[in-house]
């Protein structure tokens, strides 16, 4: 069988399974749409919560990222990570106590005011938006890979997937979907890491690997410094990011995944806070599985991907490099004209003739280590339920915040269960167009930057609002909304600045980049918040309650 | 952990809190951002990788799972004294 079928197969079985469950668990009532009846077990919430947490960008880019920037890779493994220790200590328990379907929900009941769940709409519209744009984007490339297709035509084949699983099953269908979306995922991450491992290091086990020795006895990490440095990189260990850009990007990506509305209302959907607490912990053991494997794809990628094209000639070069050249996902260009090809670093004299996209490198690690066909059709399979489990969850959010938060809550209070989740599904295909154009355009070049992008703003408007909404029974309204636009909007200028205005490095603050920038916002959120709040009047006794109560175990 | 009265509950969830998200920060910003040079240097290597390398790269995702895990079972435990306690109020 050629590699094109069994592609098709792979990515066709895991469809029909899918869409098999879909239709199976489809919702009936509002409820089972946004929470799917608050009834799922914790070991299969948390598992789909990985899914949706996972996005395309973890996915195919992150072992890449870790493999070009090595120990400066390290922040986005710790920053989603940390960030899940944040959200389930300090967040979804206490979210949960409260009970309501949505994040807007909390913060207008708990601001009590209109102005505080428009403000909140918005920022969860913004956050979710600019995340379902890359993930949109990352569908489109692994299929215009896959069948030879444009990229904009890949988006829309996979756009049309997205809507008709999400509109149909709701929460109910998404989760159990992602389930088995998560199996998928996690299978095809891992196997190929474990050839490879056993091919490089003699183990099997990539997380061992990594700190073992090679085949030939040189410990790993040192053959990939020593690398790293003959090429004229910096070690592969230390890194070049400075320890304050470092501190805030890990910071920002923290405290971002803390205050990401879709996975906040991911733990509405189990039984009670202690059933959240369980399967929160389970989440974190399912995305612990990948995020552990990450970084050894990343370094044996990068030493396979070396010792592969580096000083050889390009006629001679295997086929996997041509194809990828024709995607643009590797240039080339014979600077020194001997017709080979040199790989160098920045500390070298010498120039450097090749550049390669962090999204290649999963994709085409298994063909480089030259493992069997069936492996490669598995990644791709993985790689689209990777993009297809976050796009659903996003888009979940994305209608529930237009149909309950804006119409129901805000517009039209009159409005009857069945019309809410007419509304839902109307608010999910706009949202779908919208994110399909974005995705066929877009606006910055790479997944993981869009990302970065939606982590910052919610680091500094959801995040800190909604941790002195649980642990302040103090602040108020005009303190809550105040920090929350103001946050907002010193983080989205500086990233829009940056990075599409055309603002120059040296005019970084204190030499921060748009990455990490969420921290700084998010600090600003707190002071203004608590400014405003010490010269305006308390929150009516009743506010005062609720967060008395939601701190209390159930009763 | 005792806990006898709304407050207690609300000292207890504090400390244990403070205590985790404490080694949160030290296994992630400290041992793998702050300390990294120092401890790459200082403390021996896991297998071959410099230990603050290490640390950034699988210990402290490693130290995440764990915390989640005693957090859960130890918020759960509190949650049953504290409905214990309130039954026993309930009672008299």
């Amino acid at each position: 069988m050629s590699q094109e079928v069994l592609n098709y197969l792979f990515i066709g079985l895991s469809f029909a399974l899918y869409l098999f469950i879909a239709f199976r668990s489809r919702a009936g009532s509002t409820k089972e749409f946004y929470v799917a009846g608050g009834g799922v077990s914790p070991v299969a919430n948390g598992m789909a919560t990985a899914a949706d947490w996972m996005s395309a960008a973890t996915f195919i880019s992150m072992a890449g990222t870790v493999a070009i920037s090595g120990y400066d890779g390290s922040r986005f493994l710790m920053g989603w990570t940390g960030g899940f220790v944040l959200l389930t200590m300090l967040m979804v328990p206490y979210l949960r106590k409260f009970g309501k379907a949505t994040v807007p929900d909390f913060i207008g009941d708990r601001y009590y005011s209109r102005g505080a769940r428009a403000i909140a709409v918005v920022c969860a519209l913004f956050i979710c938006m600019t995340y379902i744009m890359g993930q949109m984007r990352g569908v489109g490339v692994v299929f215009s890979q896959l069948f030879g297709i444009s990229i904009p035509a890949g988006v829309l084949i996979g756009a049309t997937i997205v809507f008709f699983y999400a509109g149909m099953g709701g929460m109910k269908g998404i989760t159990y979907t992602q389930v088995a979306q998560y199996m998928v995922m996690a299978f095809a991450y891992t196997l190929p890491a474990l050839f490879i491992s056993f091919a490089l290091t003699g183990d099997v086990l990539p997380q061992v690997g990594l700190v073992s020795e090679t085949v030939a006895g040189v410990p790993f990490l040192e053959k990939l410094d020593a690398i790293n440095r003959e090429l004229g990189f910096a070690a592969y260990t230390s890194g070049t990011l400075s320890k304050l850009n470092m501190f805030c990007i890990t910071a920002a990506l923290m405290c971002g995944t803390a205050g990401l509305p879709h996975v906040i209302v991911r733990y509405f959907t189990v039984k009670n806070v202690r059933a959240v607490r369980v399967s929160a912990a389970w989440t974190l053991v399912f995305i612990a599985v990948i995020y552990l494997t990450a970084p050894a794809i990343g370094a044996f990628a990068r030493v396979n991907l070396i010792e592969a094209v580096n000083e050889v000639p390009h006629v001679e070069l295997p086929g996997w490099f041509e194809a990828f050249e024709k995607t643009g996902q590797i240039t080339w260009t014979d600077v020194n004209g001997d017709g080979c090809v040199q790989y160098r670093g920045p500390e070298q004299a010498e120039a450097n003739e090749l550049i390669f996209g962090t999204d290649m490198m999963v994709m085409a690690n298994p063909t480089i280590a030259e493992l069997p066909m069936w492996v490669v059709a598995l990644l791709m399979a993985g790689c689209i339920a990777a993009a297809l489990s976050t796009a659903a969850g996003l888009l979940l959010v994305l209608s529930t915040s237009i149909a309950h938060d804006l119409m129901k809550k805000i517009i039209k209070p009159d409005l009857s269960d069945r019309e809410e989740v007419r509304w839902a599904r109307l608010a999910s295909f706009g949202a779908l167009v919208v994110a399909t154009y974005f995705g066929i355009n877009p606006p910055a070049a790479f997944i993981a930057k869009t990302v970065a992008f939606a982590f910052g703003l919610a680091a500094s408007s959801f995040f800190p609002t909604l941790l002195m909404g649980i642990f302040s029974k103090k602040m108020n309204k005009v303190g809550g909304m105040a920090g929350m636009s103001i946050g907002l909007l010193f983080t989205f200028s500086y990233i829009v600045y940056f990075q599409f205005l055309g603002g120059t490095e040296d005019q970084y603050l204190w030499g921060i980049t748009p990455e990490g920038i969420g921290f700084v916002g998010m600090l600003i959120n707190f002071s203004v918040s608590f400014v405003v709040c010490s010269v305006t009047p308390p929150p009516p006794q009743k506010v005062v309650e609720m967060v008395e109560q939601i701190r209390l175990p159930e009763g | 952990m005792k806990v006898q009265n709304r407050s207690s509950y609300h000292r207890v969830t504090f400390r244990l809190l403070l205590g985790l998200l404490s080694i949160w920060f030290i296994i992630s910003f400290g041992c793998a951002i702050l300390w990294r040079d120092w401890l790459d240097v200082h403390v021996p290597p896991i297998g071959h990788a410099p230990f603050g390398f290490w640390m950034a790269q699988q210990g402290a995702i490693l130290g995440f799972v764990g915390l989640l895990i005693i957090y859960a079972i130890a918020m759960n435990r509190l949650d049953r004294r504290y409905r214990e306690m309130k039954d026993r109020e309930d009672a008299v």
